[in-house]
């Protein structure tokens, strides 16, 4: 068999036209209609971290011109930054929310700069100058709901004695576990809080175990910072205590248990960006916001709370809302007796030293190492 | 196969010609039954995903796309397979010995460990002398921590697999200890972190591709083992104390030595895939390391029949059902499992096939030869 050179290019160009075949009416089909990419670390429907993302990614499905691609158990390595890769080679997508927090450095600000036309939008990281300009990072200050939870569990205790089961002791959980108890002591100045480590985000057994374990101890209402509080609910509410949940509402896991619970409120958020998006304005770059800003939410109060623990949890809601109250402020001493904040000095929600919270306040039994 | 035996010129003899004829047969039985086995498990899978009101015929033609359908597919595909390969060596290698290692996961972890302290105790020294002492700190500690498992059995007794498996939460707890403690970067807050080993240290892609150099690290040890394991002395002997441990002994080989030097190198392969991990993917050890790749790993290495060579494709295979797993949910709506699904089907066909070698007529061996 020989081989002319006139062959060997009909060879390189049916090539060529086969690629071109398979990519170009994929990006063709998509060319009016945003293309969005959504990446869990875990299931959507974790009835936690994930699914509130999910319910985000939701409430854009109901935007015209707006087509949303979700991959789930995309792990904390180069597999999401090929998954990013994947969503804008593949399915066109211009805009997208990798929303865990490992997939922020070194993997979206690597996928960011290769593609600077694209927008990058990432949960909980902490933007700088340094980091693309084409990239952005939000999150909520959802310890205002986990107070207000607080004040919920401080009136409906009878023991006095609360147990949160934590993943890991970095700020965004001690800000969780100390705005939650600074709540419950506002009405139950007596009560203590009992914290139990896990060691990570998901991991339903030792979940179940701490559970177990606070309601020996006591304990009453439980409440948690992990990723998929269903197995904390569940438990709680097996054994007779009252729980507060976390990232969605779980009340329907345990109607007659539920209290309330901190709860994200992507579904507002995202359609904000999107529009900010598709109509050529720029995302700002760090995005904070909580109660006021409507980024996250307080759950349904649950048919057993109290008409006094309603009005004052309502009162603070309030107070927070129009962004009058301040949580963390002096004098606050933490549970080895020693002023973390003096006397006068008000720290608000803004304030960059709460993003590196290392203690656990007054009224919490456990340790952060 | 010999390139020589395929050229045989025409004057051979009958009896070597049948040899031949058998030695072709051999090889092809080799590849077709897996390879049955293989599109049996396709056929099962889409079986399955028809069930769930899906069209197969869609299911095949985004697998193919998602893992191999365009270049950008491809080198997705090969990111994935990279380190694959590697921790795959680590239960390859010992199984020539009888041995089931299942603890490359453990090793990978403490290569990364060790990678990334040698970087971060060499401040200043030029790239490529750091590179080369993380390869060499990584190999080391991965192999010392395999070659742990190969001696606990040997001196003492202790199931390999069971050793091996435990000594990964070992090095789990040996990693997250040192990551949120001595060796924590104080501004990686909410997500512990060793300090980063610096850009200038990262050793890059393949020129011309998206594939990190892992990929190549891989090729080359899998080679490398094949020719030691079939074409040296010192696998030879491996092979024979693994067929039968007293003929070994009987005829003077050194057996401890045998296992000692075989689970170093196979620990010394996880090792370097956990090197490449930081060098080329995440710049510095955090729990983003503990992705499962060491037991993705057995499951290649089993797939291979424990081949070195075999290794290479089967890892490129998974790494395309990775790959294309993406696009199978954004396109088809299934849920991240259904990989796991199809990957559990495939690893059991190809078990079930063993039992086939042999007893396929067209393979079936003629006369006496």
């Amino acid at each position: 068999m020989t081989f002319d050179p006139l062959s060997r290019r009909r060879l390189l160009q049916g090539t060529a036209a086969l690629t071109v075949a398979t990519t170009v009416p994929l990006r063709a089909a998509f060319a009016k209609e945003t293309t969005i990419g959504f990446i869990y670390v875990g299931s959507r429907d974790d009835y936690g971290y994930n699914q509130a993302h999910a319910q985000g990614a939701a409430a854009l499905k109901k935007l015209s011109d707006i087509k949303v691609v979700e991959e789930e158990k995309v792990p904390e390595t180069d597999a999401v930054e090929k998954t990013m890769e994947s969503m804008i080679n593949l399915d066109g997508a211009t805009l997208l929310f990798p929303t865990s927090f490992g997939y922020y450095n070194p993997h979206m600000i690597k996928i960011a700069n290769k593609h600077p036309k694209l927008r990058f939008e990432h949960c909980g990281g902490l933007w700088t100058d340094k980091d693309p300009k084409n990239a952005g990072s939000y999150f909520g200050y959802i310890d205002e709901a986990q107070y207000v939870s607080g004040v919920v569990a401080g009136h409906s205790t009878k023991s006095g004695k609360f147990g949160f089961v934590a993943a890991k002791p970095i700020p965004q959980v001690l800000r969780n576990i100390n705005a939650f108890t600074m709540g419950a002591k506002l009405a139950n100045p007596k009560a203590t809080l009992q914290v139990i480590f896990t060691g990570d985000w998901s991991m339903p057994v030792k979940e179940a175990e701490a559970t177990n374990s606070l309601i020996d101890q006591g304990v009453d209402v439980v409440t948690c910072h992990v990723d998929g509080p269903k197995t904390v609910v569940e438990n709680a509410a097996r054994r007779g205590a009252m729980v507060c949940g976390y990232h969605v509402n779980q009340a329907t896991l345990a109607p007659q248990a539920y209290l309330t619970g901190a709860e994200w409120n992507w579904e507002v958020l995202y359609p904000r960006f999107v529009k900010m998006f598709t109509a050529g304005e720029t995302i700002p770059n760090f995005y904070r916001g909580g109660l006021k800003e409507g980024l996250v939410k307080v759950s349904p109060y649950g048919s057993m709370v109290s008409e006094a623990a309603r009005k004052q949890a309502d009162d603070v809601k309030a107070k927070l809302s129009d962004g009058s109250y301040v949580i963390f402020k002096g004098p606050l001493v933490d549970n080895k007796g020693k002023t973390v904040i003096a006397s006068g000095v008000n720290r608000g929600q803004t304030d960059p030293e709460l993003e590196k919270m290392d203690y656990l306040v007054d009224g919490v039994i456990g340790a952060t190492s | 196969m010999k390139s020589d035996v395929l050229i045989a010129p025409d004057h051979l003899e009958k009896s070597s010609r049948a040899a031949l004829r058998e030695q072709i047969r051999g090889a092809a039985e080799v590849v077709v039954i897996p390879a049955l086995a293989l599109v049996g498990a396709l056929a099962l899978f889409g079986v399955f995903v028809a069930l769930f009101g899906k069209n197969p015929l869609d299911l095949y033609f985004y697998m193919y796309q998602g893992a191999f359908g365009t270049w950008f597919s491809w080198q997705n595909t090969l990111t994935r397979a990279a380190p694959l390969i590697l921790t795959a060596l680590c239960t390859a290698l010992p199984a020539q010995l009888g041995m089931v290692i299942i603890g490359g996961e453990g090793a990978l972890l403490m290569g990364a460990l060790a990678a990334t302290s040698a970087a971060l105790a060499l401040p200043g020294a030029p790239p490529l002398a750091v590179q080369v002492a993380m390869a060499c700190a990584g190999m080391i500690t991965g192999g010392l921590w395999i070659a742990l498992s190969g001696a606990l059995r040997q001196y003492r007794g202790v199931n390999e697999t069971i050793s091996s498996l435990l000594l990964v939460y070992i090095a789990l707890a040996l990693l997250n200890h040192l990551v949120e403690g001595p060796m924590r970067d104080p501004t990686s807050l909410n997500k512990p972190s060793t300090s980063e080993i610096g850009a200038a240290n990262m050793i890059g892609t393949i020129p011309g591709t998206d594939v990190h150099w892992g990929f190549a690290f891989g090729i080359i040890a899998a080679v490398l083992s094949y020719v030691l394991i079939y074409h040296a002395v010192f696998g030879f002997a491996a092979r024979v104390a693994g067929g039968n441990l007293r003929a070994a002994k009987v005829v003077g080989l050194s057996v401890s030595r045998l296992i000692l030097i075989i689970c170093f190198l196979a620990g010394a392969a996880a090792g370097l895939a956990g090197m490449v991990e930081v060098a080329a993917v995440q710049g510095r050890t955090n729990a983003n390391l503990a992705a499962g790749y060491g037991f993705t790993g057995i499951l290649v290495a089993f797939l291979a029949r424990q081949n070195p060579l075999a290794v290479i494709p089967v890892a490129i295979l998974l790494g395309g059902i990775g790959a294309s797993g993406g696009l199978l949910q954004r396109r088809l709506g299934l849920p991240d499992a259904s990989v796991l699904v199809l990957q559990g089907m495939i690893f059991i066909a190809v078990l079930a096939s063993d039992s086939l070698y042999g007893r396929l007529p067209f393979f079936a061996r003629k006369g006496g030869a």
